[in-house]
């Protein structure tokens, strides 16, 4: 792994009114890592990613993305990265191929590269016999494997995964971070929300926010040292302890 | 516009895959265009009418058969008394009360005057008014009649005689469906237009999709023309299909050119569809997209002339017809279709029409966000 | 009956809560009897025509006058052109020209004859009919006043009146009509969408499962709309008599027992709506295009039935709008008691049970 720096964060903050839901947060993700952003619900993740993602304007602070700032260069953020919400976000009344086709295109790509890479993506996949079958008619699993691959079709530089695996299986969990690991084994920076604790043991390193502050910060195995437990589940629970505010 | 190319296929496809949507789209204008038009109609037939007869002579029957032989008029009842005669407007089994006095026959012989009463029920006062002067016609002719019998030989008319001849021009056989079915066909393109593209959008947002698209390289005016082209062409096609029907089943031929209206109706299209993007980002949830679309468009369709006609309304309601799209286009279709009106004739309507699709679409881009 | 109450009180809050929603539903009300009441007429009025006179003498001038002072018409434009006419007709600014011929007056007074040319824009034949109307009762008045010194032989008089609304407004054929609207919107369109958004989001599931009777939780969800329509009975009701000036001539107590009956139908084809529906587009479009359209357009307070074809006459039957509509026409405006109504409230109300006893039959179903 090499020193480029994909995100830079400094001092970035977010208010919406009087409530203040990232407060003042700094980091680095280096290019090729997979970056663990944990915390409870309403700790702030989601507002940090979306700032990252220009979709929110942050309100104080610095950030670049792929060496673009998040105030004035959004555009050509969006056309470096990936994308993947809470909400699962493929056209169910389209085919997976038709999807496929639809975010390509949207990204400019070619329909030579789209054509080829297709039929790579859907047979790793294994969807060869849904192919041309209506998204809706896929199990959840299958479709969040699909839309992962959907927002690395492109080939971002970065990929932003929103709590992908909410209400999939361990399995198909399981298959998804070795769908991460293989796309960060071709260079692609990943950075991913969850409070799957054991998910955080995947990443190379993690950042735990709470009450929109980061907490903590370090790879897995330091995090659990330093707070002297067994599994990243404790860290989570002695730090996430202090948190005041809860579900919003 | 690599981008648009990829939209509009996406767009497209999802509309022709959802086949409830489609049948709307399609079906909806057609059973709308074959029914509605029938029961829009004011020509005023079938009027019933109560007589009480207290005369009972030869000139008294021969009245109630030239009323009834009119054809305007249904003889419902004959009672013996006013009151019971009210009885009948009361239940709505007559519209309107005829009463020959007695020796009304003898009167008018001798005393060279008789007199008549007639009361109509004015709930409807249209109805009330043309269906009392139909029947005064239709006495005034029974009088001229008889009056031309009694006076022998007349050197000269006694009477000053003014003779009002009326021509319906444009519609001589005076069809009420040819005044409707373009009006009607002009509320089903607005309906396709505004209400189904708004849903379409509000629909992405509910669902989650348009945080995907937010995130991605697409400009906002992209995403806007990739929602408005489909709904644009589908509008066309309808107003297509619409004219299509209205020839088929009504014997309706535009008098006027065709690329006048269609011209006419890609402008307004955008107006609307201006209007339904606009619906759409200021509503969350499908719920509220279609309850106020309800809302516009009822006041729309009622203010639009479509009915009732916009020189009888108040000044403030005049006013408000004024920033009514609907209005326009109604107009512009009847003056096309049943008069010929020219690009010329129509072209300040034209140009509000594009003042309308440039106001509503710019505040609907500005509006869209794609950042919070 | 406690779990009952707990249930209604949670419907409110649901209502309460989404102030963009409530304030359509008691604004829309408000909104189309003040719109509707006053600008939805269909008397034809301040039309505006052109006069083409080839005369310009003493009897057109005054005919003219007269005309241009009547409140039927304004006189936009003089011509001078007979083939200006069909020009502006086109433009589509006036819907009639009156042509004198030349020596319209020494026609009359020499031969006791003349002719005029009412030549309309036919286009709408609504409008063209009445404005003919008018212009030749107007001409006919001219002449008879000419007349009147001769007196004719054998001469019928015929005196007309106009019951209940003698200044023939067009409000009191609207009120009642908007009325019917405005009540199945918010009890039929609302009540099924409620309905069937809880089916979507999966609480009914929930309430489903709780101990209470699902057909009490089905009753909940109306009760609010019930009420909520009862605010605009009396909503529609104070605006029509205090600002339309549309009168209630006969007793209220019965114009509100009658409406809540309409309401209760129209809730019970809310429920029938919710239980044969899955989603709340599916729901709304029914609610639009099944009872929003026929309701305008069938139940007589637009179209008079009695000019429809036979099809669409039999239709009507079947539309509960058109009973109310009756039965309020003839409460609130020509004053009658119960005895003449029995037959419409009698349908009323068999409608109603009919579609209360097919939703909870087919909502059993659903259940088992």
């Amino acid at each position: 792994m090499n020193d480029v720096k994909a995100i830079t964060v400094d001092h970035l903050t977010k208010k919406f009114g009087n409530f203040t839901a990232v407060d003042n947060i700094s980091f680095e993700v280096k290019k090729g890592e997979i970056f663990g952003f944990l915390g409870a619900n309403g700790a702030g993740k989601t507002t940090a990613m979306r700032m990252l993602c220009g979709l929110s304007i942050p309100s104080s602070g610095n950030a670049t993305v792929a060496g673009f700032d998040v105030y004035h260069q959004t555009e050509k953020i969006k056309k470096n990265i990936g994308y993947m919400s809470q909400k699962f976000s493929l056209y169910e009344d389209l085919t997976v191929k038709e999807n496929i086709r639809f975010y390509a295109g949207i990204y400019g790509k070619s329909n030579e590269f789209i054509k080829n890479k297709t039929g790579v993506v859907i047979k790793d996949l294994h969807l060869e016999k849904e192919a041309n079958k209506l998204v809706k008619s896929l199990p959840l699993g299958w479709k969040q494997k699909l839309a992962f691959s959907v927002a690395i079709f492109h080939e971002p530089e970065i990929v932003f995964l929103d709590e992908p695996t909410g209400g999939v299986d361990p399995v198909t969990r399981r298959e998804f971070w070795n769908l991460i690991y293989e796309a960060a084994a071709t260079g692609i920076t990943v950075f991913v929300t969850t409070h799957y604790m054991d998910e955080a043991e995947y990443c190379n390193r993690v950042c735990i926010m709470v009450d929109g502050r980061i907490d903590a910060m370090d790879t897995p195995q330091q995090l659990k040292k330093a707070c002297d437990a067994a599994s990243m589940d404790e860290v989570f629970l002695k730090l996430a302890r202090k948190a005041l505010r809860s579900d919003t | 516009m690599r981008s648009l190319r990829f939209l509009l296929q996406k767009e497209f496809r999802q509309i022709f895959r959802n086949t409830s949507i489609l049948r709307i789209i399609f079906l909806m204008p057609i059973i709308q265009l074959l029914v509605l038009p029938w029961a829009a109609d004011y020509e005023m037939k079938n009027i019933n009418i109560t007589v009480i007869d207290h005369d009972h002579s030869p000139y008294s029957r021969q009245l109630i058969s030239k009323i009834t032989a009119s054809g305007y008029f249904i003889l419902q009842d004959y009672t013996s008394s006013y009151n019971q005669s009210l009885v009948d407007i009361e239940k709505d089994k007559s519209d309107l009360i005829l009463e020959i006095p007695a020796s009304f026959q003898k009167n008018l012989i001798k005393e060279n005057e008789s007199k008549l009463f007639v009361a109509v029920n004015a709930i409807n006062g249209v109805k009330a008014n043309l269906g009392g002067a139909y029947l005064i016609s239709i006495i005034r002719n029974f009088n001229g009649n008889i009056r031309s019998k009694w006076i022998q030989f007349p050197r000269f008319n006694p009477e000053l005689n003014i003779n009002v001849v009326s021509s319906d021009w444009y519609n001589p056989e005076m069809n009420y469906k040819y005044f409707m079915v373009p009006g009607i066909l002009v509320i089903l393109v607005t309906l396709v237009g505004s209400f189904l593209a708004s849903l379409n959008i509000v629909k992405e947002k509910e669902i989650g999709t348009i945080e995907q698209i937010n995130v991605t390289p697409i400009k906002k005016y992209q995403f806007v023309l990739g929602k408005l082209i489909p709904f644009w062409v589908l509008g066309l096609i309808v107003l297509g299909i619409g004219l299509g029907i209205s020839r088929l089943f009504y014997g309706i031929i535009s008098a006027g050119n065709l690329f006048v209206i269609f011209g006419f109706a890609a402008v307004y299209l955008l107006a609307v569809l201006g209007l339904g993007l606009l619906i759409s980002t200021y509503t969350s949830t499908q719920q509220q997209a279609m309850l106020i679309s309800f809302f516009l468009i009822m006041i729309f369709v009622l203010l639009g002339g479509l009915y009732t006609s916009i020189d009888s309304m108040p000044h403030w309601a005049q006013m408000m017809t004024k920033v009514n799209p609907v209005t326009y286009f109604i107009e512009v279709m009847r003056m096309v279709v049943l008069k010929g009106s020219g690009f010329a004739d129509i072209k300040n309507q034209f140009l509000i029409m594009l003042g309308f699709a440039m106001v509503l679409n710019g505040w609907a881009v500005l509006s869209y966000r794609k950042r919070y | 009956m406690k779990q009952f109450f707990s249930f209604v009180k949670k419907e409110f809050h649901h209502i309460l809560r989404d102030p963009r929603t409530m304030l359509i539903l008691l604004g829309m009300p408000i909104a189309q009897i003040i719109i509707f009441g006053f600008a939805l007429t269909n008397e034809v009025k301040n039309s505006k025509i052109a006069v083409l006179d080839n005369s310009k003498d003493v009897a057109t001038t005054a005919l003219i006058q007269q005309i241009n002072s009547s409140r039927y018409f304004d006189i936009e434009k003089s011509l001078t052109d007979y083939k200006s006419i069909d020009a502006e007709f086109k433009t589509g600014k006036i819907k009639m020209v009156i042509v004198f011929p030349q020596g319209f007056n020494e026609d009359l007074q020499h031969f006791n004859k003349a002719q005029v040319q009412l030549i309309a824009d036919a286009s709408d034949p609504n409008v063209a009919n009445t404005l003919a109307n008018y212009a030749t009762a107007i001409i006919m008045d001219y002449q008879n006043r000419i007349t009147d010194d001769r007196k004719l032989p054998y001469t019928i008089h015929t005196e007309i009146q106009m019951l209940y609304n003698p200044q023939l407004m067009g409000a009191y054929s609207f009120v009642p009509g908007v009325m019917a609207m405005v009540l199945m919107l918010v009890c039929t369109m609302m009540t099924a969408i409620t309905i069937v958004r809880e089916k979507e989001t999966g609480t009914m599931e929930v309430l489903l499962v709780s101990p209470v009777q699902p057909l009490k939780i089905v009753i909940a969800k109306a009760v609010p709309y019930l009420l909520l329509s009862m605010v605009n009975i009396m909503s529609i009701l104070m605006l029509s008599v205090f600002v339309l000036g549309v009168p209630i001539n006969g007793s209220l107590l019965l114009l509100i027992a009658v409406s809540i009956l309409f309401t209760l139908t129209s809730l019970a084809l809310g429920l029938l709506i919710s239980s044969v529906t899955a989603s709340q587009q599916a729901a709304m479009f029914i609610s639009l295009v099944g009872l929003f359209l026929p309701t305008v357009m069938l139940s007589g307070f637009m179209f008079p039935i009695e000019n429809m074809p036979l099809p669409l006459r039999i239709i009507s039957n079947v539309v509960p709008a058109k009973w109310f509509y009756t039965i309020v026409k003839s409460v609130m405006i020509k004053g009658v008691g119960f005895s003449l109504i029995w037959k419409e409230v009698l349908v009323l109300t068999g409608m109603m049970l009919f579609f209360l006893v097919l939703s909870i039959k087919k909502f059993k179903i659903r259940l088992a």
